[in-house]
């Protein structure tokens, strides 16, 4: 992320990025709540601009369009979002920066974490947003497991921003039972480290979700069964991973 | 970054709302005429269209340019909003907002690849002339709308203006757009940016 993504808002309302700008700018919007209302108020804006060039097609054409939706069934329903509220790019306070890795084996757990999701979620580092300000799309391939958990209308989210300006997102749709991490902007791991994921089982239990790809723009399904989690984290782990956290989270996510 | 929380600015039956200007009085909201399409009502349909089908086909046509690819273009778009009606989801936009940017999305996608299949030869040049805009008959309530508008637009730098319209109405790439205006690479998107956050403000579409 050279530039500042955000300014590609306005941009992105009016369809006016290549491919790839595409893709890059709706891999940022999963993770930025901000700029997801900023595009929604944006096409409205746009949508007015039609208003100038009003033309009614030939009379014919509705005798066509009524042919042609009579082939075709409407998709089904998604199903109802629960009903959430906040915007989804909080900025958390000192412990969602990356740590320089202070690893103390042996004093890390499940008990401790447990108490730094507390602490945060007191301090209020999360909020948890509805996911997809966006309206679906006209359909191209079929979505992959990723898109969607993210287009899921039960989707919830719990964004926070880096050190560094990185964001890491986790979107989670109950009704499918999986949870995505979507990042943007993230720094390479030290030297011989990985950053690996993990989800809280409802035991509190820490459960590896996986290694994060190398790269700072990921979209990554967490591997395990997200309907029952209580959290999500990342951290930072020698590579090949841990089987436990070793190190305090850079991000923690809660579900509850 | 401000937030901003969306308020839709017209559901098809608001007389200044920016709806359709076919049947404005009708009782129904287009969001209402949607929902029943989602249900497998066509007749709820056919009067969605009767009353979006002049703004889709417009904008469409004024992208698209040859009338004969704008009612293919215009027809996709309806099938497209007929197969996706139960996905709108009114706490994310107004109904139209929702359309159009279905409808502007395939205008620009047919005028890419178009594009990019005939290599910008010289006759796309020429049969790319200018829509006549159709003042005159239909579109009385049309026409205070668009009236509202282009005194929104008149509020624009020049710069923002013809930015807005290359990327909207021409479905330019804000990279070409630069080039188009021998803008520095990177500021044609500021000021589509710019220039529609000024729009959506005097228009007064969100609050």
């Amino acid at each position: 992320m050279t530039d500042d993504i955000h300014a590609l808002s306005g941009a992105y309302a009016v369809d006016a990025l290549d491919d790839l700008e595409r893709g890059q700018f709706e891999r940022h919007l999963a993770g930025c709540a901000a700029c997801r209302a900023e595009v929604a108020s944006l096409r409205e804006a746009a949508a007015e601009l039609a208003a100038g060039v009003e033309l009614p097609p030939p009379p014919a054409l509705r005798g066509s369009v009524m042919d042609a939706i009579g082939a075709v069934r409407p998709l089904p329903p998604t199903p109802v979002a629960p009903v959430s509220t906040g915007d989804g790019d909080a900025t958390g306070p000192g412990d969602t920066r990356l740590p320089s890795p202070r690893v103390a084996p042996g004093s890390t757990g499940p008990t401790r974490w447990r108490r730094v999701l507390v602490a945060a979620a007191a301090a209020g580092v999360f909020s948890v947003a509805g996911v997809g300000i966006w309206q679906a799309r006209d359909d191209g391939p079929a979505p992959t497991l990723a898109q969607q958990v993210l287009d899921a209308s039960d989707a919830s989210r719990a964004s926070q921003t880096l050190q560094g300006g990185a964001t890491a997102a986790v979107v989670r749709s109950p009704s499918l039972g999986r949870a995505v991490l979507v990042t943007t902007g993230m720094p390479a791991a030290p030297e011989g480290k990985v950053y690996q994921l993990w989800l809280q089982t409802a035991d509190g239990r820490m459960a590896s979700a996986g290694i994060l790809p190398a790269g700072a723009d990921q979209v990554v399904v967490l591997e395990g069964d997200a309907r029952t989690a209580t959290a999500a984290g990342i951290s930072i782990e020698p590579a090949g991973g841990s089987t436990q956290p070793t190190t305090e989270p850079i991000a923690l996510f809660s579900f509850t | 970054m401000a937030r901003f929380s969306v308020v839709p600015s017209g559901d098809g039956s608001s007389p200044e709302g920016g709806a359709g200007p076919v049947t404005p009085d009708a009782g129904e909201t287009l969001a209402d005429l949607l929902a029943q399409a989602a249900r497998g009502d066509e007749g709820a349909f056919g009067v969605f269209y009767d009353r979006t089908s002049a703004r889709v086909h417009g904008l469409v046509r004024r992208v698209v340019r040859d009338p004969a690819q704008s009612e293919e273009v215009t027809q996709e778009v309806f099938l497209e909003l007929w197969r996706q009606s139960s996905r709108f989801d009114p706490s994310r936009g107004s109904v139209l907002a929702w359309a159009l940017t279905i409808a502007h999305r395939k205008a620009v996608d047919r005028v890419r690849s178009s594009e990019a299949s005939r290599g910008r030869d010289a006759s796309y040049g020429a049969a790319a002339v200018d829509v006549a805009h159709d003042h005159t008959s239909e579109a009385a309530v049309g026409r205070l709308e668009a009236e509202r508008v282009r005194r929104a637009l008149d509020t624009l730098t020049d710069a923002q203006r013809r930015a807005i319209e290359l990327a909207y109405f021409s479905g330019y790439t804000h990279t070409e757009v630069a080039s188009l205006l021998s803008l520095p690479l990177g500021t044609a998107k500021t000021r589509i940016r710019d220039g529609l956050i000024r729009l959506r403000d005097t228009l007064g579409v969100t609050s």
